[in-house]
């Protein structure tokens, strides 16, 4: 099944997949770090699928994010960033 | 397709959402743009699933399912306790509506992880489990929810913890005490 993603361009720091939802404030704020840092990462906003797809992004999801929750990043298909944690994602592409 | 929500309707909303906060004790986050913000998506829920579910959580479109993060969600009062905002940052305590502490994302206390093996958990069918699933008498007669009494006014309220200000008579936490 094609699940819509959006490609946003940038910088190649590996996989970056984030799962997002469009009405939530923390992923917005998570998306416009990733741009400010100019990485390059393919978006979903899951409430916009329909329920089916959820229902498979969602099984995705919980394989790195048991407890679900959004925005969901997941880096290289094994690193995973829960929430708009400021510290950690600018860690982890900052200076790399 | 979703119909566009006006500045108009989120503006109506904004001023109805904060004056009952500011009526009953509580505080909207006061970055209005922030607010605001929110107060869309909740406007884009209502569009779409006919209720003003949590911007930040994913709806089911099942109300049934959903009851519990329909704003101001089941889980409100205990974040602004543990944490000086709600889940997705509309409401705030004290300091961080007086720019003494600042906002920081919130983690999500609305499941509680499964132990077991991880089922198909589909979000019509929510087979995690939902933290306050024990039905509220049920909670009330093990002791797990207090009953506070406010000192002043004699106003009772069975939640973890205190408000942080009486909602009839704005006196502040620290006038409570346990009643039950």
């Amino acid at each position: 099944m094609d699940i819509e993603t959006k490609h946003i361009e940038g910088n190649n720091k590996g996989d970056v997949k984030l799962y997002a939802l469009s009405t939530c404030i923390w992923c917005g704020k998570t998306k416009k770090l990733l741009s400010d840092l100019n990485v390059a990462y393919d978006c979903i906003d899951v409430d916009l699928l329909d329920f089916e797809q959820q229902q498979e992004v969602i099984k995705e999801i919980k394989k790195y994010n048991p407890g679900g929750g959004f925005p969901t990043m997941v880096i290289d298909s094994k690193d995973c960033i829960v929430g708009f944690d400021e510290e950690k994602i600018k860690n982890r592409f900052e200076n790399k | 397709m979703q119909r566009e929500i006006t500045g108009q309707e989120i503006n109506s909303l904004y001023v109805k959402i904060k004056k009952d906060a500011q009526s009953s004790g509580y505080h909207l986050n006061p970055d209005e743009q922030f607010s605001k913000d929110l107060v869309k998506g909740l406007l884009i829920n209502q569009a779409r699933y006919g209720y003003q579910a949590c911007p930040c959580r994913l709806s089911s479109g099942s109300i049934e399912n959903d009851r519990d993060i329909v704003c101001p969600c089941d889980y409100r009062d205990a974040d602004i306790n543990d944490f000086g905002a709600c889940y997705c940052g509309l409401y705030v305590d004290q300091d961080i509506f007086s720019g003494l502490k600042e906002l920081k994302p919130i983690p999500e206390r609305r499941y509680k992880q499964s132990t077991a093996s991880e089922k198909d958990s589909t979000v019509a069918k929510t087979e995690t489990i939902l933290v306050n699933k024990e039905s509220s008498a049920e909670m009330l007669k093990t002791n797990k929810i207090p009953v506070w009494r406010c000192r002043v006014c004699g106003y009772l309220c069975a939640r973890e913890n205190p408000p942080e200000v009486c909602p009839i008579c704005k006196v502040k936490k620290d006038r409570f005490e346990r009643f039950i």
